[in-house]
């Protein structure tokens, strides 16, 4: 970072409280090494506010719990739903009535992914 | 306290970057092929189990493709890249002491008791993060920790090599690392077909048939250590760029463009890296292994007056040596250029006859093709003798996509 000096006269008032730059990066991810970038395709989670099309900052680096937002792996297939673990039971849950929530039954191979963190929607 | 070397190796590894953003290549054969299509350079151990062989090439597999249902990619390096520093990234994470050894392979020292626990840690952060599975062995020395991870790799994924000699009873002495072919002839033929008897040789006698190097080898098999941990990368020796072509190339306009190209590519490396070259070789050469038409490979050298990292200059100079290497009506398969002597490019003795305005005004626009090369992707701005169809082109056609460091190419999740 560099500093201007002011050579002579009046010394800027702003020197020491000089700053980076916001940084996005920063501010959004968290765990450089274990954040994927990832695009929206379906509207099953249109309830909570992702959109097809929208970017999705995914953190593998987080562990998985109930009411996170998350890739999951079924059976090969990747899907964006809100996870669910009761009662040794884990569910998959859409946000939008359209869809219905998948039940994963041992017969089935199921992985988290990633955590999703953030959504970003492109407003144009 | 003690100090212990840990090898971290990424198992096929380029075959696992393409599950990471593909998870119904799991279980299944997946194949990588080598930057011209040409040939396996990654099998899945599904392949590996169906008998295909590192460096088969793609037309001998055919059959087996088809009957099996193999999955098979060309190499996308930007994905391969981007994985591996993430890899590397992840292990600074348990310790400072990372030595990155390759694209898949990192050295790590660490002190004081290590449990298998640990290295199981280790081991399921990189799997969790990353998506890249990786085996860990662990020994006194880089050459026991390679032979650690051996094994580490055929059972649980880690290991400490806690009772050497047992292991290297069992090891051929070919097998070691750093053992060549000549040695291992060499040494068979004294009756030392194992590790363990490598081990226990004289030392002085080890000395003469191999010299230091073999001596080195044999300290590290008896537990110390002589290969220190670099962890600051070495500055590169030299810079080579070379390609196989998509198909056959016996046009010279054809081979000046690749050329070009290629010579493009090692200047840019080389100022990423801040250094200069003074001397760059040319070569081409045509089919090896195809016995119809004659082999022909020849190679050109040119002193460059001053060092430099400088396109348009290495343009020049290399396009001057191609001239002489031609041959009309040979069938061209392979080119390449070769920078050499290098040296830091601010180091750059002042030489009385260079005209410091001009490199002044050449650095900066190297400096303004960089960046425009870098926001709009490779080749956005170059020489016009690179060429723009490119018709000698390397075929890619199966590459995935390059999801971590194109924005247009991200992994979409329905």
């Amino acid at each position: 970072m560099f500093i201007i000096t002011v050579p002579a006269g009046f010394p800027s008032p702003g020197e020491d409280y000089v700053e980076g730059p916001l940084d996005l990066n920063r501010y959004l991810v968290h765990h450089p090494a274990a954040t994927f970038f990832v695009r929206v395709s379906g509207d099953s989670m249109v309830g909570a506010g992702i959109y097809p099309n929208d970017l999705l900052i995914v953190d593998r680096a987080i562990t998985p719990t109930t009411g996170h937002i998350v890739i999951a792996v079924v059976n090969g297939d990747l899907t964006i739903k809100r996870l669910d673990i009761s009662h040794g039971k884990v569910s998959l849950l859409p946000e939008n009535p359209a869809y219905l929530p998948i039940h994963i039954d041992p017969a089935m191979s199921f992985d988290v992914w990633g955590v999703v963190t953030k959504a970003i929607h492109f407003l144009t | 306290m003690s100090r212990l070397i840990a090898l971290v190796d990424s198992n096929n590894f380029y075959v696992s970057c393409e599950r990471v953003f593909n998870p119904k290549l799991e279980g299944r054969p997946v194949i990588v092929l080598s930057s011209n299509d040409g040939c396996a350079v990654a099998r899945s151990n599904e392949a590996k189990a169906l008998g295909i062989k590192m460096g088969t090439p793609a037309f001998q597999m055919r059959d087996l493709i088809e009957k099996h249902q193999i999955q098979i990619f060309s190499s996308n390096y930007a994905l391969y890249g981007d994985l591996s520093n993430r890899v590397m990234q992840t292990l600074q994470n348990f310790t400072p002491e990372v030595e990155v050894y390759s694209i898949d392979e990192a050295f790590v020292g660490l002190t004081g008791e290590v449990s298998d626990h640990a290295l199981s840690i280790m081991r399921t952060t990189v799997k969790r993060w990353t998506g890249i599975p990786v085996s860990i062995g662990l020994a006194p020395t880089k050459t026991l920790a390679k032979i650690a991870n051996r094994i580490a790799k055929r059972g649980e994924g880690t290991y400490i090599l806690r009772d050497p000699d047992q292991v290297l009873e069992n090891l051929p002495v070919g097998e070691v690392w750093g053992i060549g072919r000549q040695s291992t002839k060499k040494l068979t033929a004294y009756g030392i077909t194992t590790a363990l008897k490598l081990k226990q040789a004289d030392l002085a006698w080890i000395k003469r048939q191999m010299g230091i190097v073999g001596v080195r080898i044999v300290k590290e098999l008896r537990g110390t250590s002589c290969l220190p941990l670099e962890l600051i990368p070495q500055p590169r020796k030299s810079c080579c760029v070379s390609r196989s072509f998509g198909h056959p190339v016996t046009d010279l306009e054809d081979l000046r463009e690749a050329i070009a190209t290629h010579t493009a590519r090692a200047a840019h490396k080389l100022r990423r890296d801040n250094l200069s070259a003074s001397l760059l070789a040319v070569f081409i050469a045509t089919n090896r292994f195809n016995a119809d038409l004659p082999y022909y490979r020849n190679s050109g050298t040119v002193g460059l007056s001053a060092p430099t990292n400088h396109t348009i200059t290495l343009t020049k100079a290399a396009l001057k040596a191609l001239g002489p290497l031609y041959r009309v009506g040979d069938h061209y398969q392979k080119a390449g250029v070769w920078l050499t002597e290098l040296t830091p490019a601010h180091e750059i003795q002042q030489d009385l006859f260079i005209n410091h305005k001009s490199c002044e005004k050449g650095r900066k626009l190297m400096e303004v093709m960089d960046a425009l090369n870098s926001q709009f992707g490779a080749g956005t701005v170059r020489c016009a003798a690179q060429g723009f169809e490119q018709s000698w082109r390397t075929k890619a056609e199966m590459r995935s996509p390059r999801y971590t460091t194109r924005w247009d190419e991200l992994l979409i999740v329905p």
